[in-house]
């Protein structure tokens, strides 16, 4: 199978479409949970094919965007250590604090590295004894398994120089917390197909029947979110609220079992504040008691941080899916990526920086026209 | 003349071999220095400008407009599939004159090497500089060496700059696209920028992709023989790719750029390692690909005129400059939408998940 073509095919999306317009007699807000299908919807223009009725509402799932500006600080406070490797994925790197990013912090001379697996952190601690070595741990259930893994390792190796600061959150709490919102008009849920190969979905039953809503499992290539798409909008007309499995070469009912165990072993559920949103009971890990030792934020006494958040930035309503980007007066005027007044506009998956990106400062009019 | 040194088999010749690493008195101007010149520049560039030694080369040239570029190189590693950073310091001043509708002449070589910099590594280095000079046919005719305290430098890095006569009759130059011209480039996309990335400390993944490093003078001379002035602009697409070259077109031309973005030219395993990494493949660097916007009558012969050229084989028209939308570039996706391929602000950043 070739995953990057025939999943982009352009007649098959067509069709697809097609039958979503023909299904959708009502205007239906279907949420697309993570940020990497929102990305890949604005990248491909996969909402430009769908019927006007019909609106994609941009979820909370882009990690860099809801971890809290107070850990941010924090990690840019640890980062600046002497005595500190910093180990970051890259796109952490960019996301502002209240005075200054991860790219600030290493030309005033902080160790600040990119890495692309936690255990390439890992690595670093056991070639660089004398240094402490501190990887950020940010994510969803898609990172944490090797998170986890590279934990269990530095405890095993007895890697005294080795931690994390952590801040993981979870998926299902945070589609309760929307569906508890009174605000809320999302009426469907497309799951994330990558939380969901590690976790599976037998999470989402209760709460599809406990708020009568669909949730169809997704995956992230165009077809993929044309095929959730279609399958949410043929719930939502028949009066259906059940939870279908739209991306099963990838995603089974139990999910990756081994790495829930590893996951139970290393973290614990915790209340977690999530960036503009605010905090969420339950919706989150962090190291459990046998792995507290590796948590940076019990290391490294970091004191003085004095958290700002910018006035003008509402991407809390983005995340929530209350507004969309451009309905934020700041949009591509006083926050741009280069920029950027809240974590929504940093991150390749954040809502914020797709429609800029993208190019969503025009008009569908002028983006059909163009 | 006779042939060339052979490096492949260096061993460091008498006095070099007292010191098997670059010292701090390598970059000092005293003997040290007059000895890593004659022993290792020299037989490599040799040329009568250069062998004169002099404070500057004194060159001849034809009468006519004049190209001048410069460029510093600091890629790393300093060898990656595909090339080095010596072929990349000639060819990629040779490209910026080619693609400016100049005849590649002569270049300047400056070197800032670090302390400890193993000998035999820069003599692989000035090898590979001085063959792929000889294949773009121009002669280092100057040069310099500083060297850095250890810790201070990253092995070596490299500036070069460049002179070459403008073929007669060409005007080309990124504020000349006009509505209506053709969008083409002659090659596939990415290869050098996904090639160093598969190479990178902490990201070495198995792959086949090799670098595009590669001069384009032959080719350029053949597009102008082809379209002569229909050629309105031509760039080639190094750092940021090809989205950062199409944007400084579209805003340097007040025009918009429309591109259809099936018809890229994308080898499945560049587009398979960018999509593993988060990146998007029109952004990432090409060392041996050019971007030509010519007047529509024209686009077939400067297409076929590319795909001639052995290094030209994947060329293709992937679009064309309108009216509409002046500063932008437009892209036609797969599924028949747009997006707007926006100027990058730094580097792309590998994403989370």
């Amino acid at each position: 199978m070739k995953y990057l073509t025939e999943f982009r095919d352009g007649a098959i999306a067509r069709k697809l479409a097609d039958e979503i317009r023909r299904t959708a007699t009502r205007p239906w807000k279907i949420m697309e949970v993570c940020g990497g299908q929102t990305h890949s919807i604005i990248r491909h223009g996969i909402d430009q094919l769908l019927p006007s009725s019909l609106q994609l509402v941009h979820g909370p799932g882009c990690p860099v965007c809801v971890t809290p500006l107070e850990l941010i600080d924090r990690a840019l406070a640890i980062a600046a250590l002497p005595s500190v490797v910093f180990c970051s994925f890259g796109d952490m790197l960019r996301v502002p604090g209240s005075e200054k990013d991860l790219f600030r912090v290493k030309s005033e001379g902080g160790d600040v590295r990119i890495v692309y697996s936690p255990l390439d952190a890992v690595n670093l601690a056991r070639r660089n004894p004398s240094k402490e070595v501190v990887f950020f741990g940010v994510g969803f259930e898609t990172t944490a398994p090797a998170n986890a893994m590279a934990i269990h390792l530095a405890k095993n190796e007895g890697l005294r120089n080795f931690s994390m600061l952590v801040s993981h959150v979870l998926v299902p709490p945070a589609i309760e917390a929307i569906m508890q919102s009174p605000l809320n008009q999302v009426q469907a849920f497309l799951a994330a197909g990558h939380v969901c190969s590690v976790m599976g979905y037998w999470q989402y039953p209760p709460l599809a029947e406990r708020f009568h809503v669909p949730i169809v499992v997704t995956g992230f290539e165009p077809l993929d979110l044309l095929e959730g798409i279609r399958r949410a909008v043929h719930q939502l007309e028949s009066g259906r609220a059940e939870v279908e499995n739209a991306y099963a070469r990838v995603v089974t009912f139990e999910g990756n079992r081994p790495a829930q165990a590893l996951l139970s072993q290393v973290f614990e559920v915790t209340d977690r504040a999530w960036r503009g949103i605010g905090v969420i009971p339950q919706s989150g890990w962090r190291l459990s008691p046998a792995y507290r030792d590796f948590d940076a934020e019990l290391r490294f006494e970091v004191t003085g941080i004095h958290t700002h958040e910018s006035p003008l930035c509402r991407s809390g309503d983005v995340l929530r899916g209350a507004i969309k980007p451009t309905d934020c007066p700041a949009f591509g005027n006083q926050c741009t990526p280069r920029h950027p007044l809240g974590a929504t506009m940093v991150s390749s998956e954040g809502a914020c920086a797709a429609y800029f990106n993208y190019g969503r400062f025009l008009s569908a009019d002028e983006l059909t026209h163009a | 003349m006779p042939d060339a040194p052979d490096f492949s088999v260096w061993s460091c010749p008498l006095p070099l071999r007292d010191y098997p690493n670059i010292v701090i008195g390598h970059g000092g101007g005293g003997k040290l220095s007059a000895e890593l010149v004659e022993h290792l520049f020299l037989p490599a560039f040799r040329n009568t400008a250069l062998a004169d030694l002099g404070d500057a080369a004194l060159l001849d040239v034809p009468s006519g407009r004049l190209a001048f570029s410069t460029d510093s190189f600091v890629v790393r590693p300093l060898f990656f599939p595909g090339g080095s950073i010596g072929d990349l310091s000639v060819n990629g001043t040779v490209n910026d004159l080619a693609v400016s509708g100049a005849r590649p002449l002569y270049l300047s070589a400056g070197f800032i090497l670090e302390e400890g910099f193993p000998l035999a590594e820069l003599a692989r280095i000035v090898d590979h500089m001085a063959a792929a000079a000889r294949s773009a046919g121009v002669t280092i005719a100057t040069g310099d060496t500083k060297v850095v305290e250890k810790g201070h430098g990253d092995g070596c890095y490299i500036n070069t700059a460049g002179i070459g006569v403008v073929i007669d009759g060409i005007d080309v130059g990124p504020s000349l696209a006009r509505p209506g011209d053709a969008i083409l480039v002659s090659g596939f996309l990415g290869d050098h920028g996904m090639a160093i990335m598969s190479v990178r400390e902490g990201l070495e993944f198995e792959t086949a992709i090799e670098s595009d490093c590669a001069p384009l003078h032959e080719m350029t001379a053949a597009i102008f023989k082809a379209a002569g002035p229909a050629v309105h602009a031509m760039r080639d697409p190094t750092r940021g790719g090809l989205a950062s070259t199409l944007n400084e077109i579209a805003h340097a031309s007040k025009v918009g750029i429309a591109i259809d973005e099936t018809a890229l030219p994308i080898r499945p395993e560049v587009q398979s390692a960018c999509e593993l990494l988060g990146l998007d493949p029109v952004y990432v660097a090409n060392e041996g690909k050019l971007v030509a916007v010519v007047e529509a009558a024209a686009a077939s012969a400067v297409l076929e005129a590319m795909r001639r050229h052995p290094k030209g084989r994947g060329a293709a028209i992937v679009g064309r400059v309108t009216k509409e939308h002046p500063g932008l570039v437009v892209a036609r996706t797969a599924l028949g939408a747009k997006r707007v391929i926006p100027m990058q602000i730094g580097e792309q950043l590998p994403r989370i998940c």
